[in-house]
């Protein structure tokens, strides 16, 4: 079987008996040890995965998901295999819980297959940085497939499974959407318990699920989304749900002038023109939107970030769990020793810039100031969303980049994320769906809306969708 | 905008208790430099009038009853990743010589 069919017919297939889970869980291990050259997965779950499967035949959690296999990833706590986070740091740790978000989709029968490979601690765009080696994006394995989810981005395009989950910070999960060609979902901030999820930066963290359809994804949203007492950040679910993604006629849609800036790749701008064009044709209104602050955005996150990061990875202390220095003389030395052999490079670079911007003497000039910037662009947003139902723009400034491109210059590569990061800054839901290619490579079309709009964000998502085949 | 002087470095590493190689001291000294320039930018931007936002969807004084709730969870479960264990507890090296 080539492609995976809609993860609700799966379901149903499951359901009435036409399909075997367990068939299922064979089918994606056996894609996943065929494609094992993209170095898209850290490890398997088989064991557990052939368990929950044989369960779900005999009757088991015939839920929405039954019998659905996915990918997540290694940044989620599940049982049957390590949580590595792709950082040495935690190599060979083994979640005593699972995470909510796994929880919630194994209730209604999906079975958890792999681990996919990322950015060690999600901190990059391009899975470089992992300490598991580099995931080979899936239309050129000289190219990298994004960061930080760029395994779960290239499992889906694999045909592994047909969704798997991401994290996405600053656009860890629309970045390698766009560069693989997968449909990546980053809802509202706080709509997805992150209970059991390895932190990276809380105040902009979300999960979502990386999928071949709109569709799809809005049915893993679904089974996900809502409050979370271990999540004291999570918000109610849209009474309504995600998955009615009804028709939208007539919405005033806004292109992001400075989205559209000199630098964009012209097989980028090219793809998104014609993407104008045709929701204009389907009667929907295009017209230019300036967000004045958001060149900004990208330093407000480059503050914001590192600082969220160097307090989440302080827990890293080598006494509790994860990598240790066996020799240490005093606590002291055990604590630097422990910490510095387990880092890599980009995790111990972020906490020396978080650590500088929260030090006594920077604060105001940097994190405050960052924070300040932060209000400015929600205002900006505010003001865009009471003129526009729909903010749209390309994803990245550019398509999939070579491996070992950016790699040598850290500013190069966080400048890859300077089109995705407002969104998780004002915490506004944002989706990138596949608008064509430029040069063989996959574009990304990202549509933002406001927050607590997902349903309304997807429906277009899936129109455009439509619309582009 | 110049390097982060290497005494900044070591304070940094010492504050975030990371040790630092020499050859590590003088690369995040360009780097932090060349990365806090670029944030300079955010001089730049006028927030007369604005305040910080530090929750994004409104949020204030999340509270939830302080019960115990029973997850099934044994210490031993909770401990099995600890590198160090002795008596269910974690044990760690002398903190005062």
């Amino acid at each position: 079987m080539a492609a995976w069919p809609a993860v609700s017919d799966i379901a149903d297939r499951v359901r009435s008996g036409e399909l075997k889970a367990t068939d299922l869980v064979e089918q994606a291990l056996a894609t996943i040890h065929e494609k094992s050259e993209f170095n898209a997965i850290i490890s398997t779950t088989a064991e557990r995965a052939r368990t929950r499967a044989a369960a779900v035949d005999g009757g088991d959690n015939l839920g929405r998901l039954a019998g659905v296999p996915f990918i997540a990833k290694d940044n989620f706590l599940v049982f049957g295999a390590e949580t590595t986070a792709a950082s040495n740091m935690l190599r060979g740790f083994n979640a005593p819980y699972q995470s909510r978000a796994i929880e919630k989709l194994e209730a209604e029968g999906a079975i958890c297959v792999a681990k996919a490979n990322l950015d060690a601690f999600a901190h990059g765009s391009s899975t470089e940085n992992s300490d598991y080696g580099t995931t080979l994006n899936p239309h050129d394995t000289a190219r990298v497939p994004g960061g930080s989810s760029g395994g779960s981005a290239a499992a889906v395009m694999l045909d592994m499974v047909p969704f798997a989950l991401g994290t996405d910070t600053g656009g860890s999960i629309r970045l390698p959407a766009s560069y693989c060609g997968a449909v990546g979902l980053k809802p509202t901030y706080g709509l997805v318990s992150r209970s059991g999820v390895v932190a990276m930066a809380s105040s902009t963290d979300v999960i979502g699920p990386l999928t071949r359809t709109v569709a799809d994804a809005a049915l893993v949203l679904d089974v996900m989304a809502g409050q979370d007492a271990s999540d004291a950040t999570t918000i109610e679910a849209d009474s309504a749900g995600y998955t009615d993604l009804s028709s939208i006629t007539r919405a005033k849609i806004g292109i992001i002038k400075e989205y559209m800036a000199e630098g964009l790749d012209p097989g980028v701008r090219q793809q998104i023109e014609h993407v104008i064009h045709i929701l204009r044709g389907a009667g929907h209104s295009v017209d230019e939107v300036s967000l004045p602050s958001l060149p900004a955005a990208l330093a407000v996150y480059y503050v914001l970030c590192p600082a969220e990061v160097s307090s989440n990875l302080s827990r890293y202390d080598g006494q509790r769990f994860g990598n240790t220095y066996p020799d240490a003389h005093s606590l002291d030395e055990s604590y630097g020793k422990s910490r510095s052999t387990g880092f890599g490079t980009e995790a111990k670079r972020r906490i020396m810039i978080g650590t500088y911007v929260l030090s006594s003497g920077y604060y105001d000039a940097y994190y405050k100031k960052a924070q300040t910037v932060r209000t400015k662009l929600i205002n900006e947003f505010n003001q865009a969303f009471a003129d526009f139902d729909f903010l749209i723009g390309p994803t990245a400034p550019g398509t999939a980049f070579k491996i070992g491109e950016n790699i040598s210059d850290p500013l190069q590569m966080y400048l890859v994320d300077i089109l995705t990061v407002a969104a998780n800054l004002v915490g506004v839901p944002s989706i990138s769906v596949p608008a064509g290619m430029s040069d063989n490579l996959p574009v990304g079309l990202q549509m933002m809306a406001p927050q607590r709009g997902d349903r309304a964000l997807l429906s277009l998502a899936t129109q455009v969708e439509g619309l582009l085949v | 905008m110049a390097d982060v002087s290497r005494d900044e470095i070591l304070k940094l590493a010492r504050l975030a208790r990371l040790d630092v190689t020499d050859d590590e001291i003088s690369v995040y000294a360009s780097e932090l430099g060349e990365i806090l320039e670029y944030v300079n930018m955010l001089n730049d931007v006028d927030v007369t009038g604005l305040r910080p936002t530090n929750q994004v969807t409104g949020l204030t004084n999340v509270a939830r009853p302080d019960e115990v709730v029973d997850n099934g969870y044994k210490p031993q479960d909770l401990l099995k990743n600890v590198p160090n264990v002795e008596n269910d507890q974690i044990k760690v090296n002398r903190m005062i010589e």
